[in-house]
C-alpha cells in the first residue's frame, strides 16, 4: 500500500513540475490561441521559424552563449581542481575561513560586487566585450567547481599517488596520469554545472555586456517583456535544451546514489 | 616543497579569481557607496547615501517586500518539500530524482516564463476558470503577475526550489530515519509520533540548512521579480540595478549603499549555514 501512495504522490509532483511546460510547448507551436480556447485553434512552426532564421539572432546568441560557457566552464574547472585538491587533500588552520570566503559569492549575490567592479572594467575596457562577460561569470561558477572538486578529493586517500611516486612517477606525471582519470566524472560533473550556471546568466552579461553582449538569455528577457507568447516560448524551450540535456547526461552516466549525494550541489546549481 | 606551500600554491587561482573579482568588487561597491567616485568627479567621502536609503520610505518598502517574497517562498517550499518527501519516500529512488532534478536544473527565466503562461490573466489557469463557467472575461481573473503580492514571483520560486529542499529532505529520511523509524514502530510508535518524535528531529538539521540556502538566495536574486514583480516597490536588487542605471550621477552611491545592505544582510545567512553545515559534518 505505501508503494502505491507513493507512485500516486510522484503522479502528482511530476504533474506540478511538467505544468509551466505546458503553455511553453503549445505556445511554442500555436498559430491562433484565442481566449479561452484551452487549445489553440490553428497550429503553427512561426515561432521554430524564428529560432532557426539567420535575421532573428538566435543563432548568433546562441553560439555567443556556448562559447561563453565552455570557456566559462573550463576555467572554473582548471580553478576548482587545485582549490578542491587544497581544501579536501589537507588539513590545516583556517581552512573554514577560506571555504567560507570561496563559497561566499553562492548567497552574496555577485550582482552587488559586479556593480562594484563596472567601473574598472570601463576604465580597462572590458565592458561590452565578451573577455569581460567571461570573466564576471567566473565568480558565480567557481564557488561551485571548488567545492564539487573538495567533496571529491575528500574521499581520495592519496594512496595511488603514493605508489606512482615509489614507481618513479614525478608529481606531473602522477597528476595527470593517476590523479586525473580518477577523478574525472567529478571534473565532468564540475564542468557541467559551471556551464549551466554561466548559461542562465543575465544580469550580470547585462551589466558587464551593456548589451553589445548578445547571449540568449538577453533574446528572452526582451522577448518576454514583449507581447509575443509564441517567440517567448520558443526562445523559453531553446533556452531550457542544456539544462535538459545535462540532466539526461547526469543521470546516465551517475548511479543513483551518486545522484542522490550529489543534490547538495545540483541543488545549489539553481543559484544561476 | 612543503605542505603550506603547496596548499597556497593550489589555492592561489581560486583566491585570485574570488578575491579580485568579487571581495575586489564589494569593497569598489562600498568605496562608492561612501560617494568616493573619482572618475565621476565625486572625491568627498561621506554617509550621505546610507542616510539617505534608511530614511527614506522607499527603501523600507522594498526592503519589506523582499524579506516578505523570500520568506514567503522559503516558507511554502519548505512546507512542500517535506510533504513531497515524505509522500515519495517509498517510490523509485531514480524516478523520483529525475523529477525533482528538472526544475533545478532549468533556468530562472524559464521558468518565470512558463509560470506566467500559466498564472496571467489569459493564461491557463484563466482559461480553465472561464471554461468551468468561473469567470466571464480575462480581467475577471486575479492578477498574479505584477500584483501586490507578488504571487507569480513566489510562486516561481516555490517551483524551483521546493525540489532543492525535497532531495535534501529524501536523502536524510532514506538514511538514517527509515532505520529508526522501523525501530520506532517495532516498538509501538504511532504514524504522527513517528514523525514528530523521530523522523523530524533526524531531519530538521538540512530542512533548516536547505532553507537558509534558498532564503538566502531568494533575498538577493534579481531575474523573476524584474520580470513578474510590480514597479514599485520593487525588491532591494532591482531596486539596486534601477537606482544604478539612473542618469542621476547622486545616484550611485545608492545603489552601491543597497548592495552593501544586500551582501552584509545574505553575508549573515552564509555564515549561519556554514556554521550549521559545519556542525552537521561533525555530527
Amino acid at each position: 500500500m505505501g508503494k502505491r501512495r507513493g507512485n500516486f504522490g510522484l503522479v502528482i509532483v511530476a504533474a506540478l513540475v511538467a505544468l509551466p511546460f505546458v503553455p511553453l510547448v503549445l505556445w511554442t507551436f500555436a498559430g491562433e490561441w484565442h481566449f479561452p480556447d484551452l487549445l489553440p485553434a490553428e497550429w503553427s512552426l512561426r515561432g521554430v521559424r524564428y529560432l532557426l532564421d539567420p535575421g532573428s539572432g538566435v543563432l548568433g546568441a546562441t553560439l555567443t552563449s556556448l562559447l561563453i560557457g565552455g570557456a566559462v566552464a573550463l576555467a572554473s574547472v582548471a580553478v576548482g581542481i587545485p582549490a578542491g585538491m587544497a581544501l579536501g587533500g589537507y588539513e590545516w588552520r583556517f581552512k573554514g575561513v577560506v571555504i567560507f570566503f570561496i563559497l561566499l559569492p553562492i548567497l552574496v549575490p555577485p550582482l552587488a560586487s559586479t556593480m562594484g567592479i563596472h567601473l574598472t572594467f570601463i576604465r580597462l575596457g572590458l565592458t561590452d566585450t565578451v573577455l569581460g562577460v567571461f570573466l564576471v561569470h567566473l565568480v558565480p561558477t567557481v564557488p561551485y567547481t571548488a567545492i564539487i572538486m573538495t567533496s571529491i578529493f575528500v574521499e581520495r586517500t592519496g594512496e595511488l599517488e603514493e605508489v606512482a611516486r615509489t614507481l618513479g612517477a614525478d608529481p606531473w606525471q602522477t597528476f595527470l596520469h593517476v590523479t586525473l582519470p580518477a577523478v574525472a566524472p567529478g571534473v565532468a560533473v564540475a564542468g557541467l554545472f559551471a556551464f549551466l550556471i554561466s548559461w542562465g546568466q543575465y544580469i550580470l552579461t547585462l551589466l558587464i555586456g551593456g548589451g553589445n553582449v548578445v547571449t540568449l538569455p538577453m533574446l528572452l528577457f526582451s522577448a518576454a517583456s514583449g507581447n509575443d507568447p509564441v517567440i517567448t516560448s520558443a526562445l523559453a524551450l531553446a533556452f531550457a535544451i542544456p539544462a535538459v540535456l545535462a540532466l539526461v547526461i547526469a543521470l546516465h552516466y551517475l548511479k543513483p546514489s551518486e545522484t542522490d549525494t550529489g543534490r547538495g550541489f545540483v541543488g545549489l546549481g539553481k543559484v544561476s | 616543497m612543503g605542505d603550506r606551500l603547496k596548499i597556497a600554491l593550489l589555492l592561489a587561482p581560486a583566491l585570485v579569481v574570488i578575491g579580485v573579482l568579487f571581495a575586489g568588487g564589494l569593497v569598489a561597491a562600498f568605496v562608492q557607496s561612501l560617494g568616493y567616485l573619482p572618475a565621476l568627479g565625486m572625491t568627498e567621502i561621506n554617509l550621505d547615501a546610507y542616510r539617505e536609503v534608511l530614511t527614506d520610505g522607499g527603501f523600507l518598502d522594498s526592503l519589506f517586500l523582499t524579506v516578505y517574497v523570500a520568506g514567503a517562498s522559503t516558507l511554502i517550499a519548505t512546507v512542500l518539500a517535506v510533504l513531497a518527501a515524505m509522500a515519495l519516500r517509498r517510490s523509485s529512488g531514480r524516478l523520483s530524482t529525475i523529477v525533482f532534478q528538472l526544475p533545478i536544473t532549468i533556468p530562472h527565466l524559464v521558468a518565470a516564463v512558463g509560470i506566467a503562461l500559466v498564472v496571467s490573466q489569459t493564461g491557463l489557469g484563466a482559461r480553465l476558470a472561464a471554461v468551468l463557467g468561473l469567470i466571464g472575461e480575462p480581467k475577471d481573473f486575479p492578477a498574479l503577475l505584477y500584483d501586490r503580492y507578488s504571487i507569480g514571483i513566489i510562486l516561481t520560486y516555490v517551483w524551483k526550489e521546493t525540489p532543492f529542499i525535497a532531495l535534501v529532505v529524501l536523502a536524510s529520511l532514506r538514511g538514517v530515519a527509515a532505520d529508526l523509524e522501523d525501530v520506532a514502530r517495532t516498538l509501538g510508535a504511532g504514524a504522527w509520533q513517528r514523525f514528530w518524535y523521530v523522523v523530524f528531529p533526524v531531519i530538521s538539521p538540512g530542512i533548516v540548512a536547505a532553507s537558509l540556502i534558498v532564503f538566502a538566495f531568494t533575498f538577493g536574486a534579481f531575474e523573476v521579480p524584474y520580470l513578474l514583480g510590480k514597479t514599485y516597490p520593487a525588491v532591494l536588487p532591482v531596486m539596486a540595478y534601477n537606482e544604478y542605471r539612473d542618469i542621476e550621477l547622486a545616484s550611485r552611491p545608492i545603489a552601491m549603499a543597497i548592495n552593501m545592505l544586500i551582501a552584509a544582510i545574505t553575508a549573515v545567512f552564509a555564515a549561519a549555514y556554514l556554521r550549521l553545515a559545519r556542525d552537521l559534518g561533525r555530527g
